[in-house]
C-alpha cells in the first residue's frame, strides 16, 4: 500500500475531550531507528501504545508492513515492547521470562533452549538463566526485557523510555549498546524518550511532539541545525531568539532587520517575503565572544559566567533585548582569558549560523 | 542545707523519667514491645492460658463428676480410635474443604471484577461486599433456613410458579446446605484478600504478557493467577480453618447428616460433661486442620510453580 514499513496515517487519540495524539502522520522505514521525542504528556507514549495495540486510535489507521493493524489486539501484532518499568515477571526466572513468548509456539525443547541461550548471550548475561527477576540490577532487568522482546523476532521493537531508570553512566553505555544491537539485528526500532541528547545520539530520524501534535520529523542534524519552528528549536538544545523583520533579499539569503542587534544575514529555502515579521534563531555555540571590538559585532555585558570544564557558558546582556544572550564556548586553551561578570564583550557569528523561524 | 545538695535531690524523678525516655528512644525493640503489650496481655490471658489448660485436660480423664488428674493418653485413643469420631473428623474436613473451594471459586470473579473492571468508587464496592456482616451471624444462618426450608422461599416460590407440586426436601438439613450457608457467610473473607493481591499486580505485567502473544485466558493462567496466589492462599486458610470448627451452622441447617466435629466437642463440654475427651477432640481437630491447611498451601504453591 505504501513504501513505509510503519505508516501512521492521520491518527488521533482522544480521551473524552482531550486529544492525547492529534492527527499524527509518520512514515517509518524498514530497519530504521526512529525516536519519538517530546516533553512528558506530549502524547509520545500514547502513540507508541497505539502501535503496540494497547490503545486503539479514535481516528486514522496504523499500517505495519502493509497490514492495517489499527484494530488488531496486541497479542496478534508483529510488535514487541520494552516497557518503561521493564515488566519482568516476578514469579519467573530469567530463562522463563525470556522464553515467555516462545512457549506459545510449542517449539522443540532443544530449539527453544538454544534461542533463549542465544538471547542471553546477546545481552551478555550468560549463566543468569536461573536468577529471579528481583535478583537483578536495573541494567540487567533492562537487558532481560530487551532479550524477552527480541527473542520473538518481531518486525518492530517498541521501546518506552527504557533507559530512564538507569544512572547516567550506565545509560550512556546502554545507548551505545542498544544502537549496535539494532544495527546487528536489523529490526525496526521505535524509541520513546524525553531526553533530547539520547534521541540525537541514537536515532536515524526523530519525530518531535508537543501537545499531541507532530512538530517536525527529521534526521538529528537537521532537527538541531534547521528546526522548523520555535518549539522544536527551544526543546532541542538551547537557542537564542531575536525578533526581526525581513528587510530585503540578496543572493538567496534574507537580510533581516533585528532592531537592537542591527542587520542579520540568514540563508535558507522558502525565504519569507520582505516585511514579514520573523524570528532569528542562533545556537549558543555558534556565537563567538570577544573582548575586543570587531566590525559588525554586538556589544554586551556579561551577566553570568559558568565554567564547566571542557566549555564555558555565558549570559550576555545586550541593550534593547529582554532575555540575555546565551553563549557556549569551548575552552580550547588551558589558559584562556577569563571573561568574568560585568566585562564588556562583543558577539558575532558566521553568516550561515542564523536560522529564520516563523513568528507566532 | 547546701545548694549543691538541693540540686541533686529535687530533680531525681525528672531525671529518672528522662532516662526511661532515652531508653525507649534508643531501642526500637523496647518501643515495639511497649506498643504490643496490651495485645500480648490479652493473648496471654484469653488465648495462651486456656489453651494450656486444654492441653492439660486432654491428658486427664473424667471420673464420674470428678476429673482424675492422673496423666493418660486414653482420651486421645478414644478421640482418634472411635469410628464415629473419625467419621466426623473426615466429614468436617471435607465439608469445610468444599466450603473453601466453593467460596474461593465464587469470590475470585467478584474480586477480579472490583480490581480490574471497577474504575471509580472501588471503596463503595468493598463496603457492599461487607454488608452481610452488618447483621449477626446467627441471623444470616436463619435467613438461609428460611430460604431453603420445607415451606421456604425456594419451595413456595417454585410451587406458586407451578413448577413443583411437592416441596423439595433435599434443600435443607444436609451437608450441602451447610456448604451453601458457610460459603455465603465467609465470602467477604475470600473476596478481600484476593482483591488485595489482584490490585497489587503491576498492570504493565499484564500488558507485557499480551504483548508477548498471550490471549486473555492464557494470560490469566500464566500471570494473573500465579501473582494472586498469596491472596488465594490467604483466603483458603482464612475460610478452611474457622469453618472446620464451626458448630452453629451445622447445628441449625445441617440436620443429622451435617453434624460436624465441633458439635460433638460442644456436647462433650456441655451436656455430657466429659471435658478431657472434649479437650482431646478439640486438640486433635486443631492438629488436623493445621496439617490440612499446610498441605493445601503446599499443593497450591507446587501447582503454580509449574506454570511457565
Amino acid at each position: 500500500m505504501t513504501d513505509a514499513f510503519i505508516k501512521i496515517d492521520h491518527v488521533s487519540k482522544r480521551f473524552g475531550g482531550f486529544a492525547a495524539v492529534d492527527d499524527a502522520n509518520i512514515d517509518i522505514q524498514r530497519g530504521e531507528f526512529f525516536s519519538l521525542l517530546g516533553p512528558s504528556g506530549c502524547g509520545k507514549t500514547t502513540l507508541l501504545r497505539m502501535i503496540a495495540g494497547f490503545e486503539y486510535p479514535t481516528e486514522g489507521a496504523i499500517y505495519i508492513d502493509g497490514q492495517d493493524e489499527s484494530d488488531v489486539p496486541p497479542n496478534k501484532r508483529p510488535t514487541n515492547m520494552v516497557f518503561q518499568s521493564y515488566a519482568i515477571f516476578p514469579h519467573l526466572n530469567v530463562f522463563d521470562n525470556i522464553a515467555y513468548g516462545l512457549r506459545r509456539l510449542r517449539l522443540p525443547k532443544r530449539e527453544m533452549t538454544a534461542r533463549v541461550n542465544e538471547a542471553l548471550a546477546m545481552i551478555k548475561l550468560e549463566g543468569y538463566g536461573k536468577r529471579r527477576g528481583d535478583q537483578l540490577s536495573g541494567g540487567q532487568r533492562q537487558r532481560v526485557a530487551l532479550a524477552r522482546a527480541l527473542v520473538n523476532r518481531p518486525k518492530v521493537l517498541l521501546l518506552d523510555e527504557p533507559l530512564g531508570a538507569l544512572d547516567k553512566r550506565l545509560r550512556e553505555a546502554m545507548q551505545i549498546e542498544l544502537r549496535q544491537l539494532q544495527r546487528n539485528v536489523g529490526i525496526t526500532f521505535v524509541f520513546v524518550t524525553h531526553d533530547q541528547e539520547e534521541a540525537l545520539s541514537m536515532s536515524d530520524r526523530i519525530a518531535v511532539m508537543s501537545a499531541g501534535k507532530i512538530l517536525q520529523v527529521a534526521e538529528p542534524r537537521t532537527l538541531y541545525e534547521a528546526p522548523n519552528c520555535r518549539e522544536v528549536a527551544d526543546f532541542i538544545g538551547t537557542m537564542n531568539f531575536f525578533d526581526a523583520k525581513v528587510a530585503s533579499h540578496e543572493n538567496g539569503a534574507a537580510i533581516l532587520d533585528a532592531g537592537p542587534i542591527g542587520k542579520v544575514r540568514a540563508a535558507g529555502e522558502n525565504l519569507p517575503d520582505v516585511g514579514t515579521p520573523v524570528l532569528v534563531a542562533v545556537r549558543p555555540e555558534k556565537i563567538t565572544l570577544s573582548t575586543t571590538p570587531r566590525e559588525g559585532a554586538i556589544k554586551g555585558t556579561v551577566d553570568a559566567a559558568a565554567y564547566l570544564g571542557e566549555r564555558s557558558h555565558f549570559h550576555v546582556r545586550v541593550d534593547g533585548i529582554a532575555t540575555p544572550v546565551a553563549i557556549a564556548s569551548q575552552n580550547v586553551m588551558r589558559s584562556g582569558d577569563a571573561v568574568s561578570h560585568g566585562a564588556t564583550v562583543f558577539l558575532s557569528w558566521p553568516d550561515d549560523a542564523a536560522v529564520i523561524l516563523p513568528r507566532e | 542545707m547546701a545548694p549543691a545538695n538541693l540540686s541533686t535531690r529535687i530533680p531525681t524523678a525528672a531525671r529518672f523519667g528522662a532516662r526511661v525516655e532515652a531508653f525507649f528512644r534508643r531501642s526500637d525493640a523496647a518501643r515495639g514491645y511497649l506498643l504490643l503489650s496490651p495485645a500480648i496481655l490479652i493473648m496471654l490471658a484469653a488465648l495462651a492460658a486456656p489453651l494450656l489448660l486444654l492441653v492439660l485436660y486432654s491428658f486427664w480423664s473424667q471420673d464420674g463428676y470428678l476429673v482424675n488428674t492422673q496423666l493418660t493418653l486414653d482420651q486421645y485413643s478414644t478421640a482418634l480410635g472411635r469410628e464415629a469420631y473419625r467419621t466426623l473428623f473426615y466429614r468436617s474436613l471435607s465439608i469445610s474443604g468444599m466450603v473453601t473451594i466453593v467460596t474461593v471459586l465464587l469470590s475470585y470473579p467478584m474480586a477480579y471484577f472490583i480490581a480490574f473492571q471497577v474504575q471509580r468508587n472501588k471503596f463503595v464496592w468493598l463496603i457492599l461486599v461487607t454488608i452481610p456482616f452488618w447483621t449477626s451471624y446467627l441471623l444470616r444462618v436463619f435467613a438461609w433456613k428460611i430460604i431453603l426450608g420445607y415451606n421456604g422461599v425456594i419451595n413456595s416460590g417454585l410451587m406458586s410458579l407451578g413448577i413443583l407440586k411437592q416441596p423439595l426436601e433435599f434443600l435443607l438439613y444436609n451437608p450441602t446446605s451447610v456448604v451453601v450457608t458457610l460459603a455465603h457467610a465467609w465470602a467477604a473473607f475470600a473476596i478481600l484478600p484476593i482483591y488485595v493481591s489482584l490490585e497489587k499486580i503491576d498492570r504493565s505485567l499484564l500488558e507485557a504478557a499480551s504483548d508477548l502473544g498471550d490471549g486473555p485466558i492464557r494470560r490469566f493462567f500464566r500471570i494473573t493467577l500465579p501473582l494472586s496466589l498469596p491472596g488465594v492462599i490467604g483466603a483458603a486458610v482464612l475460610i478452611f480453618v474457622p469453618t472446620t470448627g464451626d458448630y452453629v451452622t451445622p447445628a441449625l441447617v445441617g440436620g443429622t447428616d451435617g453434624v460436624m466435629i465441633a458439635n460433638v466437642i460442644q456436647v462433650q463440654f456441655t451436656k455430657i460433661g466429659n471435658w478431657p475427651l472434649g479437650a482431646a477432640l478439640a486438640l486433635a481437630s486443631m492438629a488436623a486442620v493445621g496439617i490440612f491447611a499446610l498441605l493445601i498451601v503446599q499443593a497450591m504453591r507446587l501447582a503454580i510453580s509449574r506454570v511457565k
